[in-house]
């Protein structure tokens, strides 16, 4: 009655699309905390799009846009022999995107909460740039690393709608747990929705409670 | 200049700047000016954090910006360490960390023992592992100073400096006493040009060797304290230090040994330094308080009775072992401004309406061009 395979296939792409995700959100979140540039409004919105687009819509155009037939599609097929749609390559191409927001934001608000003269101490220090993201501005904006951690992956673990359009609903491939769970009701197996639903509860409150937790422990060492 | 730091701004916006300064190794410079005065922002250039329109800045044989030549060294590069106003330390390191950083190109065993040295210079032995939230804001000053001398002078010889942010604004009165102590005795050990930046006139008297002026970005004054405070070089100069008794009169003849005289208020005062004024030039002239000598009632005042002046007592202000007085002369004019100690004050009863009698002395008239 418990579908083992979505579960995992549901941690892995949660697994996949944080990692991925993550410091890429650290890389586009810095300029736009501290950087002016022409086009940053447009970027910002792109960037929390995701968050108010109906995930059918979203998934829609992702899915015309990974279509074998889309030159995007194209390419990856001649680069990789494997299609984006109903893949789980082409999952985690669409998890990317929905989640930006989640990884982005958190991120975003943390390092604009470093002060500038933070950075230039540790310039005037003879720290590069690259040096003072490392000692300096991570370590400062850790919390909100963390934050964009738990919201990416927890978010991923639910995501149903964009999954649905992208993915369709092929066993060990693209079946995640949210859509398993939706088949069972369909099939009006409530016993199995309920575990599988008690279950998603319980890993998303165990990831917002670690959260919570080893943000307190930051909060207390920065004293 | 092939030693010390040597630097010339010029910049329209965001605010003017258009000065030039030097500072000899060892020396202690301090550039003084009113908020806005654009201070802050010569040393920001320095370090690199400010980049000016135009303008050259060398330190020793480096250049560290020479915008004709299109040389604009990044802050990294630059040997200048930095105090921060409010100290910027990182809240996420201990005061040891915080120091090392600033020789992270060392070893780590000799970056440790060089920033527990640099801890022990500035009296913070046994406080290496405390974070800055830990710290009193007197000690997180000391850890600030540390990693600035760290930078400046840990890294080997090259040429440094060492730039001070209103180093003392943020602690209490007591505190900044004792860490402007403590900065006096160390830069005697130290050979490399210190710039500090302070609003503050007594502090720079204390401090510094030499001070910069800076009003609207632009240096009207530089030379030792005592010299730009006694004699101003302008009227603006004068009462940008405060200087309140500043008035205006005509140069008249010449005495015999050198002497110029000064028509004021129908008297003729006579003024100690040579003129380069000629007879009958309007004038600026300034009196410090210290130069303003009152009459004890029922005592004779020594000398021929030149210089005197006349008056009521307009205003007093007791200031602990000091007041402050202001006396209206009796030929018109404005109020001269001195202190006399307050026992004074209370025995000859200097209270406002009273008649008294000062004398100017020669040597402390200074004259400076009229305004135009």
């Amino acid at each position: 009655m418990m579908d083992w395979g979505a579960l995992l296939l549901s941690l892995k792409l949660a697994l996949f699309t944080t990692l991925l995700l993550v410091p890429l959100a650290v890389l586009l979140a810095r300029p736009l905390a501290w950087s002016r540039f022409s086009g940053k409004g447009l970027l910002e919105s792109l960037v929390a799009l995701p968050l108010v687009l109906p995930p059918t819509v979203l998934g829609y155009y992702l899915l015309t846009a990974f279509a074998a037939s889309s030159p995007l599609g194209q390419t990856y097929a001649a680069l990789t022999g494997r299609t984006l749609v109903f893949s789980f390559d082409g999952l985690l191409a669409a998890s990317l995107i929905f989640n930006l927001p989640f990884a982005v934001q958190p991120i975003q608000r943390a390092f604009d909460a470093i002060p500038r003269a933070a950075r230039e101490a540790a310039w005037c220090c003879g720290l590069s740039h690259w040096r003072t993201l490392w000692r300096v501005e991570l370590p400062l904006a850790w919390p909100g690393v963390l934050s964009a951690i738990v919201l990416t992956f927890a978010h991923t673990l639910g995501e149903f709608g964009v999954v649905l359009m992208v993915g369709g609903n092929i066993s060990e491939e693209t079946r995640t747990v949210a859509i398993s769970i939706f088949d069972r009701v369909q099939a009006f197996d409530e016993q199995g929705a309920a575990w599988m639903s008690a279950l998603l509860v319980a890993i998303s409150f165990a990831a917002i409670s670690l959260f919570h937790l080893l943000t307190r422990r930051v909060g207390k060492s920065y004293g | 200049m092939a030693e010390g730091l040597s630097v010339t701004l010029s910049q329209s916006s965001p605010i003017v700047l258009d000065c030039a300064l030097e500072c000899a190794p060892g020396e202690l410079l301090a550039l003084v000016g009113p908020s806005g005065s654009g201070k802050t922002t010569v040393l920001r250039s320095i370090a690199g954090l400010n980049r000016p329109s135009q303008g050259r800045i060398s330190c020793g044989a480096d250049t560290w910006l020479d915008t004709q030549q299109g040389i604009d060294l990044a802050p990294q590069v630059r040997r200048a360490g930095m105090v921060f106003q409010s100290y910027s330390l990182l809240p996420h390191l201990s005061a040891q960390e915080n120091v090392a950083l600033a020789l992270l190109d060392l070893p780590k065993g000799e970056r440790i023992r060089q920033a527990q040295d640099w801890l022990a210079r500035v009296h913070l032995h046994g406080l290496e592992a405390r974070h800055p939230g830990e710290l009193s804001g007197g000690q997180q000053q000391r850890v600030a100073m540390a990693r600035a001398l760290a930078r400046a002078i840990g890294n080997g010889p090259a040429p440094a400096v060492l730039l001070l942010d209103e180093p003392f604004s943020a602690v209490d009165q007591v505190t900044r006493r004792k860490l402007q102590q403590e900065l006096a005795r160390l830069r005697r050990e130290l050979a490399i040009p210190i710039v500090l930046v302070t609003h503050d006139l007594d502090e720079a008297r204390m401090l510094a060797d030499r001070m910069v002026l800076l009003h609207h970005g632009v240096n009207l004054q530089n030379g030792p304290p005592e010299e730009v405070m006694s004699r101003p070089a302008n009227a603006a100069v004068a009462r940008l230090i405060g200087q309140t008794n500043l008035f205006e009169g005509v140069v008249g003849g010449r005495g015999d040994e050198g002497a110029t005289s000064l028509d004021w208020l129908g008297l003729s005062l006579e003024v100690a330094a040579e003129s380069e004024f000629a007879p009958g030039t309007k004038v600026c002239w300034v009196i410090p308080p210290e130069g303003v000598h009152l009459h004890r009632r029922g005592r004779p005042y020594p000398g021929e009775g030149s210089n005197r002046v006349s008056g009521r007592i307009e205003d007093r202000l007791a200031l602990g072992p000091f007041t402050h007085v202001t006396l209206r002369p009796a030929r018109g004019g404005p109020p001269l401004a001195f202190s006399l100690p307050s026992h004074i004050a209370l025995q000859d009863a200097i209270v406002p309406g009273a008649e008294a009698t000062v004398t100017l002395l020669p040597q402390a008239i200074h004259l400076m061009p009229a305004e135009g």
